[in-house]
């Protein structure tokens, strides 16, 4: 492995990017947050649809996933557009930073004059912001600072044979070394609760699994029906799957191998090393949000139809499952695990997927980092809007 | 010639078809080993290694996925016909 360099942030992280973020609190400011991104291109805006009229469990789940997004190790400099009345609160996200060692500044646009004096405020702060990422230089960081996020999104019969244990080669070399991978997508683990549970390193490991299985079992009966959540689709089944432990096999084999070291919230920061689970659903835009919330820098994510779609503030690698997929969207992929069909081995598509995360840390851009595949920015929500 | 089967993990006693495979013609595996199709296995579908009987456990990605309901022989398309589990959900 080369030595991995990176920006080191004043909690102690390290990011392979370093990117200034203008984030708003609620939906009603993205207007401010888009103007200030017009001015000044260097910044990625973070826009959402939420921060506003849901249950509380749904505006802290916001509040904290946006706060994380800010104090990211991808991240060197973080203004939060607030408006003022809303639930998510501005104040709160840079307080709790604050708490972490880690600067986010704040406005407010019902005290700072509107939408064009709020504005022109923060594109002095951001253009400050810029000046000082400028400044910082990578350095060498250590192999356990590195977070690898995984996610499988427009699978195909091929995703769970190719590009999925593919990964799962590279995630067992990564997690030898020192580095974590976080698996996540809880309802596709429905039908490996035991499997997953043998792997657990401890006992308060093996519960948390059984734990957040069974609840998302039950949320799918409560949204699919009784039997939704056993059975299988009989599109999966045209594919050769014959079971929902077949079928979540093939999804949780991008994690390898190794023992779980730790279940994590969706968004909640890991304080283990080694293979992590993040509870959370299996919708990829927001799956990703969490995953990257929750610290991974780098994410790696499977496709077999293929999907496009990136992250803004970290580098999305994508996995194409199949030769066909891989040359009719080059634009969008960056590994061909479809190389398995021509006699290539899933330790070939392994080391290969090792190597480019090395690259890719250093500084090479991903396809969904050319394309700007950023999507806007998808928060997992739970309750109804009141 | 390259293998037209994969096997996912060592432990594997089914293979998954890198293509369409008709019965009768050969079935052949990443380290060589090759033997005749007894059904017709369509791509990414999973194929028999080795005779199992009633019961047997089904082995892919290292772990039991099902259990035969019958007796089965090498190069056998192995799916909802033969393994005890739910139907779908539709």
């Amino acid at each position: 492995m080369t030595e991995l360099m990176g920006y080191e942030r004043t909690d102690g992280t390290f990011g392979v990017r370093n990117h200034v973020i203008v984030v708003p609190s609620v939906v009603c400011v993205n207007g401010v947050v888009e103007a200030i991104a017009r001015e000044v291109p260097g910044i990625v805006p973070l826009t959402h649809g939420h921060g506003c009229g849901r249950a509380i469990t749904d505006s802290i789940s916001h509040s904290i996933t946006l706060q994380r997004l800010c104090t990211h190790p991808n991240v060197a400099g973080a203004l939060v557009i607030g408006l003022g009345c809303e639930s998510v609160k501005s104040e709160r996200i840079a307080q709790e930073s604050a708490g972490t060692g880690r600067v986010v500044k704040t406005l407010m646009v019902q005290e700072d004059g509107g939408s064009q004096q709020t504005a022109a405020k923060g594109i002095e702060i951001v253009k400050e912001m810029l000046a000082e990422a400028e400044k910082i230089e990578r350095k060498p960081f250590p192999i356990e600072k590195l977070v690898i996020g995984l996610e499988c999104g427009g699978s195909d019969a091929f995703s769970g044979v190719t590009a999925n244990p593919g990964i799962g080669r590279a995630a067992d070399r990564l997690v030898d070394m020192g580095a974590s991978v976080i698996l996540t997508e809880t309802t596709e683990m429905i039908g490996t609760t035991h499997i997953l549970q043998r792997r657990a390193a401890n006992d308060a490991v093996k519960d948390k699994i059984g734990e957040i299985i069974g609840n998302q079992e039950k949320r799918t009966e409560q949204v699919l029906g009784k039997h939704a959540k056993l059975a299988i689709s009989p599109g999966n089944q045209d594919g050769g799957m014959s079971c929902i432990t077949e079928k979540a096999l093939g999804c949780i084999a991008k994690a390898g191998s190794r023992p779980i070291q730790q279940v994590v919230e969706y968004a909640e920061i890991p304080t283990e090393k080694g293979v992590i689970i993040m509870d959370g659903p299996g919708f990829d835009a927001e799956s990703i949000t969490g995953l990257a919330a929750s610290g991974s820098q780098i994410i790696v994510f499977s496709t077999g139809r293929g999907t496009p779609l990136g992250f803004p503030i970290a580098p999305v690698i994508k996995v194409a499952s199949t030769n066909r997929l891989y040359n009719k969207m080059q634009d969008d992929m960056d590994i061909n695990a479809g190389i398995v069909l021509e006699g290539g081995s899933l330790d070939d598509v392994g080391n290969s997927l090792f190597d480019l995360i090395q690259e890719v840390a250093a500084g090479e851009e991903t396809k969904a980092e050319i394309n700007k595949q950023n999507g806007i920015l998808a928060l997992y929500t739970q309750t109804t809007s009141l | 010639m390259n293998p037209n089967t994969i096997i996912i993990d060592s432990r594997d006693n089914v293979a998954v078809a890198l293509e369409d495979i008709s019965q009768g013609s050969t079935i052949s595996l990443p380290d060589g080993t090759e033997f005749p199709a007894r059904s017709d296995i369509g791509f990414s579908h999973k194929v028999l290694l080795k005779d199992l009987h009633q019961g047997d456990d089904i082995i892919k990605y290292g772990e039991a996925i099902a259990q035969a309901t019958m007796d089965l022989k090498q190069g056998e398309w192995i799916h909802v016909h033969n393994l005890n589990v739910q139907e779908d959900a539709s």
